[in-house]
């Protein structure tokens, strides 16, 4: 019965808050109702007895969505409401049904062909971190790798785009300094 | 899920919240107490003997005061961003073993909300989501020192993560658990994992300070230049509010600080027990003296101590953890 409860409730919020961050014109309602739907997701994996994907779900999306803050409050008045430029509606009703329809097929494939086999069923004695650690490093070890290569990846293009000028630290030259750099930029 | 579990369960959430929202304000005159010895003061003296009855003082204040909404600000936002500060705080005491387990009539009392088996993620998860509050307090508030103040929490919050993330690693790795009863178990047959890893405890120690937002790293609502940043715009309860999240935080890492690494309440006896409240009270304590002794750094200086100092050395830490442990 519990378990109904918690599923219920947080099917209800869940689809509530991504609601309101669809339909809403307002960056900051958008942006924290997108943070609190990623955020109440992890109550099913907590019904689900999936802890670790729970907290590990609270931390990166809690983490993921504020790097979206950081870009409303660079972009935006966060106050103000956004004007929408409304492109042709037919089109993006069409587009969104159809994008509706496609993941519920997805995620609906293996229910209607009663194909879902847990492949590695949790163990009752270890916990949930263990078999997370045991499965990644044995049977999704190439894609966990691929995974580690593209961070890395990511990493180093972040260094090489953000790092120009990084031996230079603003609040430790004086005025005539700066102002004689900024000259030099100039020329 | 029987009836009696659930029952308990719900005496120990009312508890928890009762008596931390209480420390919470008992809280606010340790600190100005602290800092009144450490500045040769006097500290609040008039209400009550030795001021003891200030807190019940400042609590009308807060509680009768006019909630006053600004003209511009985005009021849901605005109205709900204090409520995520306290809110959070609590939440991530579900996961905290406050006491040894003790038994009542023949029943055995844990006092902890639920032992889950990621403890430790989710208590850093849930304490990292708190930051959210004077993010969305500052962003709502349609005032610039609020922005700022968004912005700096922004940027302390996925610094600072980091640091906690990684420097909490190493010990995860010698214990192999993740939840906070495990570590206590581990450390009565062990030792204290200080002993192990003084370096991982050193630098949770100080993104402890950061992650409560304490000076020296106050600088979300640094008074002398941004006014009171993201609580600019609040007053009254919703003021208040943001205060018990921040003290309540400050007593929840207090707590978990020994539990970690300070071998927590060992083996449960009553001893054991009043000297984990010692090293949880001497924690407390630690963030005074800090606030009353040290200046605050600026936001540059932040950045620069969390990734040209501590991650690379908490980084170094796990490394050789690894190495010894192969």
């Amino acid at each position: 019965m519990f378990e109904a409860i918690s599923f219920y409730l947080f099917s209800f919020l869940v689809i509530a808050s991504f609601w309101v961050a669809v339909t809403t014109s307002q960056a900051l309602y958008a942006l924290t109702a997108l943070a609190a739907g990623m955020i109440l997701i992890s109550g099913f994996y907590f019904t689900l007895g999936a802890d670790f994907l729970g907290a590990i779900q609270i931390i990166v999306y809690s983490g993921a969505v504020l790097a979206l803050y950081a870009f409303g409050m660079m972009f935006f008045d966060t106050t103000r409401e956004v004007k929408e430029k409304k492109p042709n509606k037919a089109i993006v009703t069409t587009l969104a049904v159809l994008a509706a329809v496609l993941t519920v097929a997805i995620v609906a494939a293996p229910i209607v062909s009663q194909n879902i086999v847990a492949l590695y069923p949790s163990v009752e004695s270890v916990g949930n971190t263990q078999q997370i650690g045991v499965v990644l490093f044995t049977k999704y070890l190439v894609p966990f790798e691929v995974a580690a290569v593209m961070l890395l990846v990511a990493m180093i293009a972040g260094i090489v785009l953000a790092g120009k000028k990084m031996d230079i630290s603003l609040t430790k030259l004086s005025e005539s300094e700066i102002e004689k750099q900024n000259a030099e930029e100039l020329v | 899920m029987d009836v009696a579990y659930l029952i308990a369960t719900v005496v120990k959430i009312v508890i928890i919240l009762l008596v931390f929202s209480a420390l919470a304000g008992f809280g606010t005159y340790f600190e100005r107490k602290v800092l009144a010895f450490m500045q040769r003061r006097l500290g609040p003296m008039y209400v009550g003997p030795y001021g003891l009855l200030q807190i019940a003082a400042d609590g009308i204040k807060l509680f009768t005061k006019e909630d006053i909404i600004p003209a511009n600000v985005v009021k849901p936002i605005f109205k709900i961003a204090p409520v995520i500060t306290a809110a959070t705080a609590f939440m991530a005491a579900a996961a905290i073993p406050f006491m040894p387990s003790f038994t009542i009539g023949g029943y055995e009392v844990k006092p902890i909300v639920s032992d889950i088996n990621v403890g430790l993620l989710y208590i850093f998860g849930v304490m990292g989501v708190g930051l959210y509050g004077p993010l969305l307090g500052g962003m709502a508030s349609a005032n610039k020192w609020s922005i700022i103040s968004a912005a700096r929490s922004a940027a302390v919050f996925i610094s600072y993560e980091v640091v906690t993330g990684l420097s909490i690693l190493a010990p995860v790795m010698m214990v192999g658990s993740l939840s906070l009863i495990d570590f206590n178990n581990w450390q009565i047959e062990n030792g204290w994992i200080v002993m192990y890893q003084p370096l991982a405890f050193i630098l949770f120690w100080i993104a402890a300070f950061a992650e409560t937002g304490r000076t020296p790293f106050h600088l979300v609502a640094n008074d002398h230049e941004i006014i009171d940043g993201f609580g600019t715009e609040y007053s009254g309860m919703r003021w208040g509010l943001f205060f018990i999240g921040e003290y309540a935080n400050m007593f929840f890492i207090s707590f978990v600080i020994p539990l970690i690494f300070l071998g927590g309440f060992g083996e449960g006896t009553f001893v054991d027990g009043l000297l984990f409240f010692g090293k949880m009270a001497f924690f407390f304590f630690f963030f005074l003296w800090t606030r009353a002794a040290w200046p605050d750094v600026r936001p540059d200086q932040l950045m620069w101590l969390c990734w040209k100092v501590l991650m690379p050395l908490a980084v170094i830490n796990v490394v050789i953890t690894g190495i010894v442990m192969m």
